[in-house]
């Protein structure tokens, strides 16, 4: 299951290649609302100055073998440079991958399953010394030992030909190269055996895992500390879980990176960890602080305050995000097992109400069907009056309840997590909006960081209590049709716990998926997304509640800031400081 | 009085293991109680995509997968003989008392808690002198002006103090006086990175005010409430009789006998904040072993949590202690007895 969880993944990365028209030559330095949205604003090359970062929380790690955090993966191509990359540009360019470390895109063999690339002569590691095939290869080897690395991805684990190659710290190569599925014949040469075809080799060649790490430098879990950098900044000091501080690296060499789109306009960046965040709101707004590095938009009370003000608003963004805000209905509780019950739940909620709770427009858009509008493919299906009647249609409702044999409804649970005010919000909303039509809903919180383990996620733990409705969100790495919908959607991925998928079991989905898996045009495969994400409305099995959007405040002294829509927020490898 | 401190010293220790299996508990005993096996507490601790097989070898890793009383034991020998953590290409001795390592950071626990030690030193002894000095000061005028405008205005004052949040105050002083008139340092200042002692106290002053007005009020109502009952005592009269000075009066008659609940309540709060202002710490973003503890919690990183519960719980203890050997200084009975 784990490959076919990550083949999903993979042919999902391969997808976010097709974005399509660029626009990465626009700009604007009027400051107005989404000035940094599609354009850069306040275009420059100036370079100097402190770009000052703060996260509310902190980074998984900031070891490239163990980082799976969005921000993280934007932020890394500061002080690291993968095979491919994301282009840092404006729109849907930033989702077009090109050549970083490496001189090209991959070469594949004529089945896929060998890929080569060509290492860039003159790139050199923060000591001055010459980066190596080598080096890209001990750091793929050292992310695949996932107990000195929990954290990172497991794409290199589930595709590479590792003929039993657990870790190089249990390598008997006296050179800790022993992993024969990456062959570096020279120091400028790399290929990856692939246990099967992929055709999207590229997509796994820009994951963090491939920042060359020199292997007389690691010190496994303790590298975190000091990553040898081979980006254009360097760390300077790093006080784990406080800040840490990146300065220029003097080896890096613009002539060496043509493709990345990289500015490397600030002298210094310092970044603030497990900041207050109701704190970095204000220090924005105040001028004390840059940028918030989490780039999940500014806090609610900030939010009203932005938006009732022309100035500040002026100074903001609403990023769009390839994420939905949704309940699944749970068809393993009674009489929710009844689709005509599920149809009722879907007529009666008040989807407006559901945007209120998550601030109304600015949170995002009532969402008719599953997939976001920025995944390619995308469709509007409306099969329930989100459009038309938001407020919610007691009487298709009533009718539904009727042909369900409940014509004066029934109760049930609905269950959200503790720590999130706008699901508690929702839960209200639904609770008040369902009620108008008989069904009693009774609200059940449960801590976060467990939701999906323990409770809300584990199967056997829903259904004896119960839980038919279940408040939950998702989000894809990339904006991708496959990656967003496989974990919540394929009955496959439904482990005894720990699940995304809270419960939507349709047969026909599943085969959609596969047929989707089979397809390698990728106009016929964007095809596929819209009808898996039809059957699953046809089937009742999610209330889609918000399309979500980020509020993201851009201070005035920054420069050359744009939204990546590859990653859904600002890209931190462009933005300067006005001097 | 040797033997008093030693008897003292083994209550505490034991103390300090209750502490430690309670919470312990807390974080292994109730999951598993709820229908959570060993996976389930693992998979907290893995990346998104990690499937069944690393989520069970993290369990092992872990020591989730052996009785609880085994990793409790484990916990008590790391703390007593120390312990060995793979780092990868190496394997690293942690000495005792090893607090143990992180489930998430993999770091051990007791240097991290050790460097974030001065932050919450600074803030905690700041505001203690503040809150001291000026809780009982106040106290004191009110006494001694019961009734008057001052003593109306200092008890209103009081209350509000007692009564504010600080992740109020705190976010409303930083947006007055550091966002809007920029007289003290922004939220997220470390005060440890300063150069100066002037630098120092300056990053410090707006989180020391914030934290010593709370505790102030309290303060300066015990204060007040003291030294109108003592300054109606005999004694006093006598000594008024005796023709001493006023000032001689209720410094050294007055205060001193009301400085005796005082002097314990300090020892506790002093205590409790060394272990971390965990609100002061959020609000003002200092990295202190309060927000290290926040953190820890909303993570679920157990070593960490079981640390600061045992730090915190052992500044706790000392302060009792010093507290009960300063009785001897204040009290004279005691000092006799």
């Amino acid at each position: 299951m784990v490959s076919a969880i990550a083949l999903s993944a993979a042919i999902a990365l391969s997808l976010a290649a097709c974005g399509g028209n660029s626009s990465s030559n626009k700009s604007t330095t009027k400051a107005a609302f989404n000035a940094g949205v599609n354009k850069v604003f306040n275009a420059s090359d100036t370079k100097g100055g402190t770009l000052r970062f703060a996260n509310s929380g902190d980074w998984d790690s900031l070891d490239p073998a163990d980082t799976y955090y969005g921000y993280s993966w934007d932020f890394i191509r500061n002080y690291g440079r993968t095979l491919t990359v994301f282009k840092a540009a404006p729109g849907a360019a930033g989702a077009q991958l090109v050549p970083d470390l490496a001189e090209s895109l991959g070469k594949p063999s004529a089945d896929a399953k060998t890929w080569t690339y060509k290492i860039r002569k003159g790139v050199k590691f923060e000591d001055g010394t010459v980066v190596t095939s080598k080096d890209v290869k001990y750091a793929v080897e050292r992310s695949l030992d996932k107990d000195t690395f929990p954290n990172g991805p497991t794409y290199f684990n589930d595709f590479l030909d590792l003929q039993g190659y657990t870790s190089p710290y249990k390598d008997t190569d006296p050179n800790k190269l022993g992993l024969k599925a990456i062959e570096t014949p020279d120091d400028n040469t790399i290929i990856f055996h692939l246990n099967q075809p992929f055709s999207g080799m590229d997509y796994f060649a820009q994951l963090p895992a491939t920042i060359p790490v020199p292997a007389a430098k690691d010190t496994g879990t303790k590298y975190k500390e000091h990553v040898v950098s081979s980006g254009p900044y360097m760390f300077q000091s790093n006080q784990l879980g406080k800040s840490f501080t990146l300065a220029r690296n003097k080896y890096y060499d613009p002539k060496t990176d043509p493709d990345s789109g990289r500015k490397a306009l600030p002298d210094k960046m310092v970044v603030e960890l497990n900041v207050n965040a109701d704190d970095i709101d204000n220090r924005l707004i105040s001028g004390a602080l840059d940028i918030a590095i989490e780039g999940t938009g500014v806090q609610p009370a900030s939010q009203g305050k932005i938006l009732n003000d022309a100035a500040l608003k002026a100074k903001a963004d609403s990023a769009v995000i390839a994420r939905l805000w949704f309940t699944v209905l749970n068809a393993d509780v009674a009489p929710l097992d009844n689709i005509h019950c599920r149809k009722a739940v879907l007529y009666a909620a008040d989807k407006t109400g559901y945007q209120r709770a998550y601030g109304g427009s600015t949170g995002g858009e009532i969402a008719t069907n599953l997939l976001p509008p920025v995944i390619p493919g995308f469709q509007k299906i409306d099969l329930y009056e989100a459009g038309t009647k938001p407020d919610g249609d007691t009487a298709k409702a009533k009718q539904e309840l009727a042909a369900c044999g409940q014509p004066n409804g029934f109760s049930t649970n609905i269950s959200y997590r503790a720590e999130r005010p706008k699901e508690k919000a929702t839960a209200e909303a639904l609770q008040q909006s369902l009620a108008k039509v008989g069904i009693k809903l009774t609200i059940k919180n449960y801590p976060l960081a467990d939701y999906t383990k323990l409770y809300a996620g584990k199967p056997d733990y829903a259904k004896a209590n119960k839980l038919g409705l279940m408040i939950y969100g998702w989000g894809a790495d990339w904006p991708d049709g496959f990656g967003f919908l496989q974990q919540i959607v394929d009955s496959r991925v439904i482990r005894p716990a720990g699940n995304t998928n809270l419960g939507v079991k349709i047969p026909a989905v599943d085969a959609l998926i596969d047929k989707a898996l089979k397809t390698t045009d990728q106009a016929e495969r964007e095809k596929i997304w819209p009808e898996i994400d039809r059957t699953v409305m046809e089937n009742a099995s999610m209330l889609p509640g918000v399309w979500a959007k980020g509020l993201l405040f851009r201070p005035s002294n920054l420069t050359n800031v744009f939204v990546n829509d590859g990653f859904g927020m600002y890209d931190y490898v462009t933005i300067g400081v006005k001097q | 009085m040797r033997a008093y401190v030693i008897r003292r010293v083994i209550a505490a220790v034991f103390l300090l293991l209750v502490v430690s299996a309670v919470a312990f508990a807390i974080f292994f005993l109730v999951p598993r109680l709820g229908g959570a096996n060993a996976d389930d507490l693992a998979s907290r601790y893995v990346g998104k995509s990690a499937g069944p097989a690393q989520i069970h070898a993290t369990a092992v890793r872990l020591g989730f997968t052996d009785p609880i009383y085994v990793q409790y034991g484990r916990f008590v020998k790391g703390l007593v003989l120390g312990a060995d953590y793979d780092t990868g290409p190496t394997t690293e001795h942690c000495p005792a008392p090893c607090l143990g390592y992180s489930f998430l950071t993999q770091n051990p626990v007791l240097p991290d808690l050790l460097d974030r030690l001065p932050v919450t030193v600074s803030l905690a002894s700041g505001a203690a002198v503040l809150w001291l000095v000026g809780g009982v000061a106040t106290g004191v005028l009110s006494a001694l002006k019961r009734g008057s405008g001052f003593d109306r205005a200092a008890m209103g004052v009081a209350l509000a103090g007692v009564s504010l949040p600080i992740f109020f105050t705190g976010l409303l002083s930083l947006s007055i006086f550091s966002y809007s008139l920029g007289w003290t340092a922004p939220g997220g200042t470390n005060p440890m990175d300063a150069s100066t002692p002037w630098e120092w106290a300056y990053d410090l002053i707006l989180p020391w005010i914030t934290l010593a007005f709370l505790y102030a009020a309290a303060y300066a109502r015990l204060t007040r409430a003291g030294m109108l009952e003592t300054m109606n005592e005999d004694f006093i009269r006598t000594a008024r009789a005796k023709g001493l000075p006023e000032r001689t009066v209720v410094v050294k008659h007055g205060l001193r006998a009301t400085l005796t609940p005082i002097l314990t309540i300090f020892g506790l709060d002093l205590g409790l904040l060394l272990g971390g202002a965990v609100l002061t710490e959020t609000t003002f973003s200092l990295p202190g072993i309060g927000q290290y503890a926040v953190v820890a919690i909303t993570n679920n990183d157990l070593p960490k949590v079981l640390g600061v519960t045992l730090f915190g719980a052992f500044f706790i203890v000392i302060a009792n202690l010093v507290v009960d050997l300063l009785y001897a200084v204040v009290d004279p009975r005691v000092r006799t007895r």
